[in-house]
């Protein structure tokens, strides 16, 4: 018995291979799900904590500070083991969904209020000179040059959440983890999970070196 | 005859600092005022309360007829075009995109529309090889082009300077002021915060000094360069004029 029969056993791979791709497809979906509403609501929480009234601008410095300061795992169990009991009842893959948007939207605030903050102020001036209303000013003026400052960790938050949707085999989701667990005890040999430790880093580490690129090429322009 | 800026006892301050201690200010359609004074004298403050960049604290400016405060902002800058010291070209735009966003989006024209109006007033201050390029790509003197393109394409009423050519090498600050000069005989009712005395000299109506945040003299610049009355009018000309 070697150590590749063990680990790296050819015949377990490919008879456990489709299981661990449609894990794979769950976990791509619930990523890009949480990555998309994480994002949304992350521009939403920004703008109405740098230029909401007062009680909705406190109410979302309140959410952001709060989100991020609770445990995904910990947020995520609550949704799906207590909020059935106020009658709120989520599937596995709506609970980790509404988990990790939640979140990923707090880390994206304040992602973005810096990248806005970012944006020089005789930018807002010459905005208003022209006239433009409000609303222009943030989508033809601001937002455009912000986006482009934020682009490194926005992308370096996208992997923190597809990383973490592995959370969600927690809640029973059949994610690449769980599947792969699934996998192991159905033929008794490891190499289901290493196999799945193989596909998120290879579909991660592109990400990671991208966020390097990004941010070398921002550091050569200045800014 | 209705003066189309009228400020009466206008204060600003930042903090502890009084920018503005009480400025009554009148000027008539189509007329070019210099503003001169040292630094710190509140002459970039003045051009921006009429254009709302800075809400003053006390007091009255009527632009145009329009009452400013109380949510009059935007109509005021929907009126009034400026030009700043570092241009402030939105940089992610081309230099045609730049002047023709005022129009498009705040006038309403077509883009077709709009990109016609700005390919004009490009052509205009002399940049029509360069309307595809992005405003990095151009010089010091070219930018602040645009940016007086800018500000005309919104065909405002009046149009606010803020030294203009202070940042501009000096070889680029001949053109910049060229296009001014232009400008001045259109009939536009211009405010030049600058430290060219020849432009003023030579393009101003009337010239007004400013020292601590008060109008210390005005007048025509022929008189007022010639015959200063108030002392820190003569020691402020002696130190600007004697290099």
């Amino acid at each position: 018995m070697s150590i590749f029969d063990t680990f790296l056993n050819w015949k377990v791979f490919v008879q456990t291979l489709p299981l661990l791709l449609s894990g794979l497809t769950t976990t791509l979906t619930l990523g890009i799900t949480a990555i998309i509403l994480g994002f949304i609501g992350g521009l939403v929480l920004a703008l109405v904590r740098l230029y909401g009234v007062s009680p909705l601008r406190q109410i979302s410095i309140a959410y952001i500070d709060v989100f991020r300061s609770i445990p995904i795992l910990v947020l995520l169990v609550v949704i799906y083991y207590a909020l059935p009991f106020v009658g709120i009842r989520l599937s596995p893959f709506g609970a980790a969904a509404s988990a990790l948007s939640i979140v990923s939207a707090a880390y994206s605030a304040e992602i973005f209020r810096a990248g806005i903050e970012a944006v020089p102020k005789g930018q807002f001036e010459a905005a208003h000179a022209v006239g433009l209303s409000s609303w222009r000013l943030m989508g033809d003026v601001v937002l455009p040059q912000a986006l482009k400052i934020v682009i490194p960790p926005i992308t370096s938050n996208s992997i923190n959440v597809m990383k973490d949707t592995a959370l969600a085999s927690v809640v029973a989701m059949p994610d690449l983890l769980k599947q792969a667990t699934q996998a192991q005890a159905l033929a008794a040999n490891p190499t289901p999970l290493i196999s799945a430790a193989l596909i998120y880093i290879a579909i991660l580490l592109p990400l990671v070196r991208l966020v390097s690129v990004f941010e070398k090429r921002l550091a050569r322009r200045g800014r | 005859m209705q003066p189309i800026i009228e400020m009466k006892s206008v204060v600003k301050s930042f903090g502890h600092f009084i920018a503005l201690q009480g400025v009554d200010l009148s000027i008539k359609e189509g007329e070019i005022v210099v503003i001169i004074g040292p630094s710190g004298s509140g002459k970039s403050t003045l051009i921006r309360c009429i254009n709302q960049l800075e809400e003053h604290n006390s007091g009255d400016i009527v632009v145009d007829g329009i009452e400013i405060g109380q949510g009059r902002k935007r109509a005021v800058q929907v009126e009034v075009g400026m030009v700043f010291q570092s241009f402030n070209l939105f940089p992610h735009m081309t230099v045609l995109r730049n002047v023709a966003l005022g129009p498009a989006r705040v006038r309403g024209l077509s883009w077709a529309d709009a990109d016609e109006r700005a390919r004009k007033l490009l052509v205009r201050v002399g940049l029509e090889d360069h309307i595809t390029k992005y405003p990095a790509q151009l010089s010091g003197g070219q930018q602040q082009r645009v940016g007086i393109a800018r500000a005309l394409a919104m065909e405002p009423k009046v149009l606010l300077f803020d030294e203009p050519t202070s940042a501009l090498d000096p070889e680029m600050v001949g053109e910049v002021l060229y296009v001014m000069q232009q400008l001045a005989k259109t009939g536009v009712t211009m405010i030049v915060v600058t430290h060219e005395m020849g432009f003023a000299r030579k393009v101003a109506d009337r010239v007004v000094f400013m020292d601590g945040g008060r109008i210390v003299e005005e007048g025509r610049p022929a008189e007022l360069f010639s015959a200063p009355q108030d002392p820190r009018l003569r020691s402020f000309l002696q130190a600007v004029l004697s290099h």
